[in-house]
């Protein structure tokens, strides 16, 4: 294991547009509205940052490639912009950068900014038929949903859990998600919906229904981060620093080789191993305050608890119905409505789950605000079950 | 002795209803009420002639080396593509490319028999084992009788020397441009003059002397025939001539109307891969097939065909069947109703054609690799070995995967994506003897799709390339065994 980043990097300032079918506005008016409340809040002027760091992940439908649309979008002042793609990753990609550029002494202030305007597709959901002329001819002509409903399939076989068990613990996690949602007034769906609404939705991809699906954003957010240090000098209380910065890549097995048994993502088991390891987290299940993962689909939110060796492999479900990620349970998931409710801009995703720890640890979450968070940690999956990759961050109280 | 050394065929899995049909088309064509009774064989929308094709060649296979065919012919009116040769795309799936003779038939009703009788003069001269398919899918205009008499499927029969289990007697061909029926280069549909005018010019002229001739030619009586084979639309057709040449009422072979309907260039060869099913030796079996001429083949059984291995063959594909109901649905899996298909029907479908070569025996054969070093198979065969305690660089030897069975890891049915047949099943198939991947599922139901299950893989359409004409892909998918 490497030094690690802990403690290097701090958070100077975060912005994120408010999320939803943004029809008013397009991928330049989504980053310009993130940038303007990030650079108002880390209290900087354009000039000062050192490099940037751009993040989509289906930019074929709105920016384009290139650092030059967030560098021209901003009119930043000619410092280097790099573009990242890593599937629904991707935002926190972008943060990955700007906060090794800081560690690193490259940078003393950098941008992370990620943006998705999928709403001007003419379709609902994520645009398909991507992928190159080789995975064009065998492929199976599957969704998200299809691939992650396959996650539900395995799982329930791998650990014996009844279709009518699993259906209601899934079931609970959109449901608790939307209670949280509704809280939240960036987020695109503020309402609260009854158990039954979710439990006899129309089927997806059986066996997930439309509330376990989540639906597709226009959305932006962006963080400048900078030294602990540095933060300090500039009057800065409440730090909230960087403790881990991890991402797993899978390699081919899960797909090609029978060794996995499709119910669990084996890149997550490894990242947050790592994380823990490099935030010196000995024991997550006590010592995490809260989380953002990602639930781009229910059950993926259940497995993932699981994977980040929160709760018992094959018992996810178990903690789910009791409560235990509920915003008055022992460990809030989703707090801020999660990629359910807030929305899931893709680029943005990661951004925007760091958004709402640092609001948390600086106490300024509004109607959401939870106790004393100390620790917080996000994860995003990009990819299917089956071939992914996984990035879990860990921010918490710079002490 | 050249002859017929074993034979197979498909029938797709889907039996519409003819009934159905009528109901739905009796307000402009009550005259059909008589045609309304059985079921015929509906292509499911990821088949065509190819495919089927491919199928009763791997039937025919079940007792063979596919590596050892030296010739292919394959015969059909509905050959997917006009140029790029259809039986080659039929070898390549077969996993035979070297050292064979592929050869297009079409363009008639005996193409089929035609075809035939160039795998048999193929073989009987030294050319090693000819591999005969057949197989048509045609459209039929709403509410005709085409459309309730024709059916989907496919025939195949390997050519040889060797333990042939019926031997060629001889064979009789004429040629004369009698149009009964056309299908110009500019439409779908078939054209055809008054059937009194065929019966009584066509059949009763051209038929019974091609006939004769053969069996003079064979030094055989009419009453020597055991079984006679003759495809017609109209079924009286075959009793008349084969009155007219002697040969018994009850020798003339049923023409799979009831369950089946007519197949086309194929129907000869699907006849009589089903009267070999279950004929005796010293069988005397005719196959005539009229088209612009006739074709008429003479062959005797062997011994031989009592140890054929088991094979589906038209019986046991016939008994694999699913009533369809939904005269909608044949009417759009055959492109004949402007569906709705919605945005994600939009995705461009254009074929790397550099790709579709390097990759051909992945794509069309289903050949994985197996890892020298530790002995596990993947798909697809990779540089760097998938076993995450092996990673041996350039250690694979090519496997192939389409002949095994396959099961159920998990799977979903999609009702988001766009499909011809929603819900899409597909899901992670995993080979016992190493290998995965996620797969498109074909002809499954919700009772038959469970985690577990067994599945067969099957050669199919997996997109057409309308924007270029046409072009289709196929590749491998998995269907309940």
């Amino acid at each position: 294991m490497a030094r690690g980043i802990k403690d290097k990097v701090a958070i100077l300032g975060m912005g994120c547009s408010k999320f939803g079918e943004r029809w008013d506005s397009g991928a330049e008016e989504l980053m310009l509205e993130s940038y303007k409340e990030c650079l108002a809040d880390a209290g900087i002027d354009a000039k000062q940052l050192n490099a940037a760091w751009f993040s989509t992940a289906i930019d074929e439908v709105h920016v384009g490639k290139s650092g030059i649309p967030l560098s021209t979008t901003l009119r930043l002042p000619n410092i280097p912009v790099t573009h990242v793609e890593n599937m629904c990753a991707s935002g926190t990609e972008a943060f990955r950068g700007a906060c090794y550029a800081v560690a690193s002494g490259a940078a003393d202030f950098a941008l992370a900014l990620g943006v998705e305007k999928l709403k001007d597709t003419g379709y609902g959901g994520l645009p398909g038929g991507r992928g190159g002329p080789l995975q064009a001819l065998w492929s199976a002509n599957g969704t998200a949903p299809g691939n992650f409903a396959q996650l539900a399939t395995a799982y329930m076989t791998a650990h014996n859990v009844s279709a009518d068990d699993l259906k209601k613990a899934i079931g609970h996690v959109s449901w608790k998600s939307h209670q949280n949602g509704a809280k939240n007034p960036k987020a695109h769906l503020q309402k609260a919906v009854e158990m039954d609404t979710i439990l006899n939705a129309p089927m997806i991809a059986s066996p997930l229904g439309l509330f376990d699906c989540c639906g597709v954003s226009d959305g932006a957010a962006a963080a400048i981060v900078t030294t602990p240090e540095i933060a300090k000098s500039l009057g800065k209380h409440n730090i909230v620093s960087v403790k881990a910065l991890q991402l797993s890549v899978s390699n081919g097995s899960e797909s090609g080789h029978n060794s996995w048994d499709g119910s669990y993502f084996h890149t997550t088991r490894i990242a947050s191993k790592k994380a823990y390891e490099e935030a010196g987290i000995k024991n997550p299940r006590s010592e995490v305050s809260m989380f953002e993962v990602h639930d781009c689909f229910s059950v993926t939110e259940l497995v993932t608890m699981e994977d980040l060796h929160i709760s018992e492999t094959g018992k996810g479900w178990k903690d789910v119905l009791d409560g235990f990620y509920d915003a008055d349970g022992k460990i809030p998931c989703q707090i801020d409505g999660g990629l359910k409710c807030f929305g899931h801009p893709i680029g943005a995703s990661g951004l925007r789950m760091l958004y709402e720890m640092y609001l948390q640890f600086q106490g300024r979450a509004g109607a959401r605000q939870l106790k004393d968070p100390r620790i917080g940690m996000t994860h995003n999956l990009g990819g299917a079950p089956r071939e992914n990759v996984s990035s879990v961050a860990i921010v918490g109280r710079f002490e | 002795m050249v002859g017929i050394v074993a034979y197979g065929a498909y029938v797709p899995r889907l039996r519409l209803q003819r009934q159905a049909v009528y109901d739905a088309n009796k307000w402009f064509a009550a005259g059909l009420r008589g045609l309304a009774k059985g079921e015929r064989s509906m292509a499911n929308w990821d088949e065509d002639s190819i495919t089927m094709a491919v199928e009763a060649s791997r039937d025919c296979l079940t007792s063979h080396k596919a590596e050892d065919v030296r010739s292919l012919y394959f015969a059909s009116t509905t050959q997917p593509f006009k140029d790029r040769q259809n039986a080659g795309v039929i070898g390549t799936a077969l996993s035979i490319e070297q050292n064979l003779l592929a050869s297009d038939v079409g363009g008639s009703m005996k193409a089929g028999t035609s075809a035939l009788i160039a795998g048999l003069n193929a073989s009987k001269n030294g050319g090693g084992p000819a591999l005969v398919a057949a197989a048509d899918k045609r459209l039929a205009r709403v509410a005709s009788s085409n459309e309730l008499n024709y059916g989907d499927g496919a025939a195949a029969l390997l050519c040889g020397t060797e333990n042939t289990i019926a031997n060629l007697v001889g064979h009789h061909s004429v040629s004369m441009d009698f149009v009964d029926h056309f299908r110009g280069d500019e439409t779908d549909f078939d054209y055809g003059w008054e059937e009194r005018w065929i019966r009584d010019e066509g059949y009763s002229k051209i038929v019974p002397p091609a006939i004769k001739a053969a069996l003079a030619a064979c030094k055989l009586k009419g009453a020597d025939i055991t079984h006679f084979i003759m495809p017609s639309l109209m079924p009286a057709v075959p009793k008349q001539m084969a009155k007219i040449c002697g040969i018994a009422d009850g020798s003339v072979r049923d023409l799979l109307g009831a369950n089946l309907g007519d197949t086309g260039a194929a129907h000869a060869l699907v006849m009589l891969v089903d009267a070999l099913e279950g004929a005796k030796a010293g069988d005397k079996i005719m196959v005539v097939a009229f088209g612009q001429g006739v074709d008429v083949l003479v062959f005797e059984v062997t011994a031989e065909n009592a140890k054929l291995p088991k094979r589906k063959g038209v019986s046991g594909w016939l008994a694999r069947r699913k009533e369809e109901k939904n005269y909608m649905k044949f009417l759009a899996f055959n492109e004949m109703l402007p569906i709705e298909k919605g945005m994600r029907a939009e995705f461009d479908k254009k074929t790397a054609l550099s790709v579709l070569w390097r990759k051909r025996d992945m794509i069309y054969g289903l050949v994985g690799g197996k890892c020298k070093v530790c002995g596990t198979v993947q798909f697809p065969r990779s540089q760097v070995c998938v076993n995450p305690n092996c990673h041996a660089i350039d250690s694979q030897d090519p496997y192939a995967m389409a002949g095994l069975e396959a099961n159920v890891m998990s799977f979903t049915a999609d009702s988001l994506t766009y499909s011809p047949d929603p819900p899409a099943y597909y899901g992670m198939i995993t080979f016992p003897e190493g290998g995965r991947f996620m797969a498109d599922f074909t002809d499954s139901d919700k009772e038959q799709v469970k985690v577990g299950a067994k599945m067969r893989m099957t050669f199919r359409i997996r997109d057409n390339d309308t924007m270029r004409g046409g072009f289709k892909r196929y590749f491998w998918k998995a269907a309940p065994v």
